[in-house]
């Protein structure tokens, strides 16, 4: 019966994806303003992130490097004072902000970069993961720095409270408003993109690439729309219902989610062992001379470190609003537990799914776009994987939504002073959206969440880039502490 | 200095009965007896957004709880006997680990908890209390049935 309903519909999927189209369209072309400098043409906005992550890379002095493992000293808890036992830890803090960043943007956008720029985007996309350390350092830092405390006890933080508050605290509360106002809206939007179009799209496609495709049971022309309308019920339960123990099944399913895929990866690649040294060959000599890619060079150099900050967000903000939770006098500490996410995300995950696709030689197929390219090039050496991953791809997809959905309300909460009608209506139309996002096409979809996602970028680096002598200090007089013994690891403090 | 022992309780009948034990066959009769629950936390459990922002607000609450419901009543009913150096402690952290933590601080020579009974499965799942402090105490344990 649902099969004769799917097939009566035919057209609605179509339609949706049509008159989202012109929307999209004309966002693109805004955001992507696009410039030739010595013949190469680029968006702006990519060189913004990146010259971003080249800054403060140099100037907090590769703490990208050096930070590493601090960072992982603080999140074992080894600095952890008696008094912070039971409130949120650096560990918790992290765990929750890589949850909303792996999903999605590591199995299919990788995907995505491998067929838009060949394997040498992968090359340009670890870069760019490495360098985006040093800009969420930054971000995070402010992020907890100039959270705000409210009247029943909990913490609201993220970028319009530093754009806000620590602008106002250098003299310029305008523009911070303005910038927060800015950052607010376009987090709004972006959370209706990136972090829950695209994944319900994906989502989607591959259930219906296990379920058999065009010809199975979710290939009729309605079956977006109702794939959407179910998950939109899954989200809004927990979202608005106030569900939270679906919430915490799945925070704790995604990290095991997480483990399980990337030792996959190991297993796939490991019956490819041979391929992997021209697997690097081709990750490298496509990093400098790529055939057959629009743009030659900078086209791929773009196509990779798009790609990275669409999967790890650094610059976006985003994870500053998840990090701002954590209990610690110091924001730093917060700041060098955020080094870890982009490794986590992208120089982990990234680089194994990209590894995956290029020594199976899935990519070299023609007509597999997205998270399909992905579940063929494991299919190779595992063939049930194609299932197993459509369920990861679920879960990845609804736990980035609940993050997104969180991250959009504290931006609506920011907007209309903690009114509770916006919430509900921004929540609404989060649910909406991933209707839409189910039943619309990749690329319709993918170029309205990166033109929305980038926009974030630009009131958040413009205030990170005024508040980083704010930053430098913080870090200082930490380093200063660690050196003079003032700050000490628990185990060695008098009387412990 | 008088003795210290720490009693261990959980708001169960067994950690009522491991008080009043600890107060009738434990230490010498000036002991002083330090009444302590510890709230189960771990720093590696998953939480959502939701949580991480009101952590603080639920910690004091759950702090609170603790010590108006189970700590209090209990310290009272000692007093109430004639014990008079009875102090409440609420703590957050794994229970065992956290109790002997506490016994360190306050030079403990003693343990005391009471034992739920359950079942050998749950145990040997998810470990106890009990079991867990005779392994890791560094001062005698006993374990009130």
């Amino acid at each position: 019966m649902t099969r004769d309903l799917l097939a009566q519909e035919g057209g609605l999927d179509q339609r949706v994806n049509d008159a989202f189209t012109t929307v999209s369209d004309a966002v693109q072309a805004v955001i992507f303003y696009e410039v030739t400098i010595a013949g190469a043409t680029f968006p702006l906005v990519v060189a913004w992130l990146a010259i971003a992550a080249i800054f403060f890379t140099v100037y907090f002095g590769f703490i990208n490097v050096r930070g590493v493992k601090h960072s992982v000293q603080l999140v074992k808890g080894e600095y952890t004072a008696p008094d912070e036992v039971g409130e949120v830890s650096h560990f918790q803090a992290l765990a929750t902000a890589v949850s909303g960043t792996v999903g999605l943007g590591n199995i299919a956008g990788v995907a995505v970069a491998i067929t838009i720029g060949g394997p040498g985007a992968t090359f340009w996309m670890i870069l760019a993961g490495l360098l985006s350390m040093s800009t969420k350092f930054a971000e995070c830092t402010l992020g907890v720095k100039y959270r705000r405390e409210n009247a029943d006890g909990t913490v609201s933080g993220g970028p319009m409270f530093y754009l806000s508050r620590g602008l106002a605290e250098q003299g310029m509360a305008a523009l911070g408003k303005v910038l927060a106002v800015a950052f607010a809206v376009f987090c709004i939007i972006g959370s209706l993109g990136g972090g829950n179009a695209f994944q319900a799209n994906q989502a989607f496609s591959q259930m219906r690439n296990v379920t058999g495709g065009e010809e199975g049971f979710l290939g009729g022309g309605a079956a977006g729309v109702v794939f959407g309308i179910v998950l939109a019920t899954a989200v809004g339960l927990v979202i608005i219902g106030g569900i939270k123990r679906i919430a915490r099944v799945t925070g704790k399913l995604v990290p095991f989610m997480a483990v399980f895929y990337v030792l996959c990866c190991f297993i796939v690649l490991g019956a490819n062992f041979g391929a992997i040294p021209e697997a690097f060959r081709m990750i490298v000599e496509g990093a400098f001379s790529p055939d057959g890619v629009a743009g030659g060079i900078v086209g791929v150099l773009i196509t990779g470190i798009q790609r990275a900050a669409f999967s790890n967000e650094a610059g976006l903000g985003s994870a500053a609003i998840a990090h701002s939770a954590v209990r610690t006098n110091r924001p730093v500490t917060e700041g060098y537990v955020a080094l870890l996410e982009p490794f986590i995300d992208t120089v982990v995950i990234c680089t194994m799914t990209a590894l995956t696709i290029i020594v199976t030689g899935a990519f070299t197929q023609a007509g597999t776009e997205g998270v399909q390219l992905t579940s063929d090039a494991f299919e190779t050496v595992l063939p049930w994987f194609p299932n197993a991953l459509a369920v990861a791809v679920v879960l990845f997809a609804f736990s980035t939504q609940l993050a997104w959905s969180y991250y959009g309300a504290k931006a609506t909460a920011y907007l209309f002073n903690e009114s509770k009608v916006a919430d509900t209506v921004y929540k609404v139309v989060f649910l909406l959206f991933i209707v839409i996002g189910a039943a619309s096409s990749l690329e319709v979809i993918i170029g309205f969440s990166d033109a929305m996602i980038f926009a974030m970028s630009i009131p958040n680096l413009i205030g990170v880039y005024l508040l980083v002598r704010v930053v430098k200090r913080e870090l200082k007089a930490h380093e200063e502490g660690l050196r003079t013994g003032e700050i000490v690891k628990l185990k060695d403090r008098a009387g412990a | 200095m008088p003795e210290v022992v720490i009693v261990g309780v959980d708001g169960s009948e067994a950690g009522t009965r491991a008080a009043h034990f600890a107060v009738d066959h434990i230490g010498e009769p000036d002991a002083s007896i330090v009444v302590a629950y510890v709230v189960p936390w771990s720093a590696y459990s998953i939480q959502t957004a939701e949580e991480n922002e009101r952590r603080h607000v639920a910690k004091e609450q759950e702090a609170r709880s603790a010590q108006e419901h189970i700590v209090d009543p209990l310290v009272a009913a000692l007093k109430e006997r004639g014990c008079d150096a009875v102090e409440g402690v609420v703590r957050h952290g794994h229970p065992a680990e956290t109790l002997c933590q506490l016994a360190g601080e306050r030079g403990a020579l003693h343990v005391v908890v009471g034992r739920r009974g359950q079942s050998k499965v749950k145990s040997m799942l998810f470990g106890s209390t009990p079991g867990n402090l005779i392994q890791i105490s560094s001062v005698p344990v006993t374990v009130v049935p």
